[in-house]
């Protein structure tokens, strides 16, 4: 507890800034990611098929729904369970920022494997 | 994020100030944020850090699918999953356990952080009944003779023989299943690392919580911990389809 009066006044602006989310929220998202996790496990038991796109480039569709739900799980947690949803503009584009180089990442050394012309040289 | 008591500057224009204030910050909100904005930082080192082993694990996996498939089906399932379901319900607990400290509740700040390291040692726990089956069945790449027997011949392994009937690998491809279990124990190795860093913090913070730190309006660490364990938690939710769910139909 503060004692000083000057911190009650920054505590009642702090309230203003900092979204105090509620525990039903913080229990709907963990229902939701339970039955993400339950209905990732099913899907993994079927077989939902592939996509020829081009000769030699096929989509699988198992691993593309496997991401999806997981996607959205991570989703729901940085929103809720790390505040985003509430947080500021900094900080909500340093989330996004590091996303995006993540998928740079990802992105531009997985097109130079698959574009080699492996054993060809 | 310590609680060193810093009053007044001396400067007369000041007023004074919340003992966790610390004094080249403006006010507390400032703090706040700047502490948050460095722990979000320090979190896109981890992203950058555990990227480059699931850009490791896509190559891998397009390369030797078949050898993929078969090592995961070595996986157990039911422990999977009860350790997917553990982690979320830890990272709810630890959602709750910052909620108690913004409500300066400390008996429930105590006990959720009290049941978030239960939950995290489960978790550990699990992970070491995994590690173990995989060691006595000589998984471990470079240790313990590594035996691609199960992959030469799956009849020879006859539990998972009767759920999955996989085909024989041809020898170079039943090597890399090697490949898949190095990936396996680095990734989950790696996170299970994190786990018990975790938990270094959460006895830490729960021998601080009982003194009374962090229900005093000055719930930073708790808060810029919780988003770490939640971290932890999301690459967990990405390793668990990614090393279980391999074509499991």
């Amino acid at each position: 507890m503060s004692e000083h009066d000057n911190g009650n006044n920054s505590e009642a602006e702090y309230h203003e800034q900092h979204h105090i989310v509620s525990p039903v929220t913080y229990a709907i998202i963990l229902l939701i990611l339970l039955v993400a996790t339950a209905t990732t496990v099913w899907a993994s038991y079927i077989d939902l098929g592939e996509w020829h796109i081009a000769p030699g480039l096929t989509l699988f569709w198992n691993p593309v729904v496997a991401l999806a739900i997981a996607c959205t799980k991570m989703t729901f947690v940085v929103l809720f369970f790390m505040h985003i949803k509430y947080s500021r503009k900094l900080t909500k584009l340093t989330v996004i920022s590091g996303l995006f180089i993540f998928l740079v990442l990802i992105g531009m050394t997985l097109s130079d494997y698959f574009s080699r012309a492996w054993g060809r040289w | 994020m310590s609680d060193s008591p810093v009053m007044t500057h001396g400067a007369e224009a000041h007023h004074e100030h919340p003992s966790y204030q610390r004094h080249h910050f403006e006010t507390v909100d400032q703090q706040f944020d700047a502490t948050n904005f460095a722990m979000w930082l320090f979190l896109l080192t981890e992203v950058m850090f555990f990227g480059g082993l699931f850009m490791s694990y896509l190559l891998m996996r397009n390369w030797y699918y078949q050898a993929f498939v078969e090592g995961s089906h070595q996986l157990s399932i039911f422990w999977g999953t009860a350790n997917t379901t553990v982690l979320i319900i830890s990272s709810f607990t630890m959602a709750m356990a910052v909620w108690s400290a913004q409500m300066r509740r400390q008996r429930a700040l105590l006990a959720f952080l009290g049941l978030t390291f239960i939950l995290g040692t489960a978790f550990l726990g699990i992970k070491a009944i995994e590690w173990h089956e995989k060691w006595e069945k000589h998984h471990v790449p470079g240790l313990h003779q590594f035996s691609e027997q199960s992959f030469l011949n799956p009849k020879s392994d006859t539990e998972v023989w009767n759920e999955y009937h996989d085909k024989p690998l041809a020898p170079d491809m039943a090597q890399k299943t090697e490949e898949y279990f190095f990936l396996y124990f680095a990734m989950t190795g790696m996170h299970a690392l994190h786990m018990v860093i975790g938990i270094g913090l959460l006895i830490y913070i729960f021998i601080r919580a009982r003194t009374g730190a962090y229900t005093n309006g000055h719930f930073t660490f708790v808060e810029n911990f919780g988003l770490y364990w939640h971290f932890v938690d999301i690459i967990w939710i990405f390793l668990f389809p990614l090393l279980y769910l391999i074509s499991r139909y």
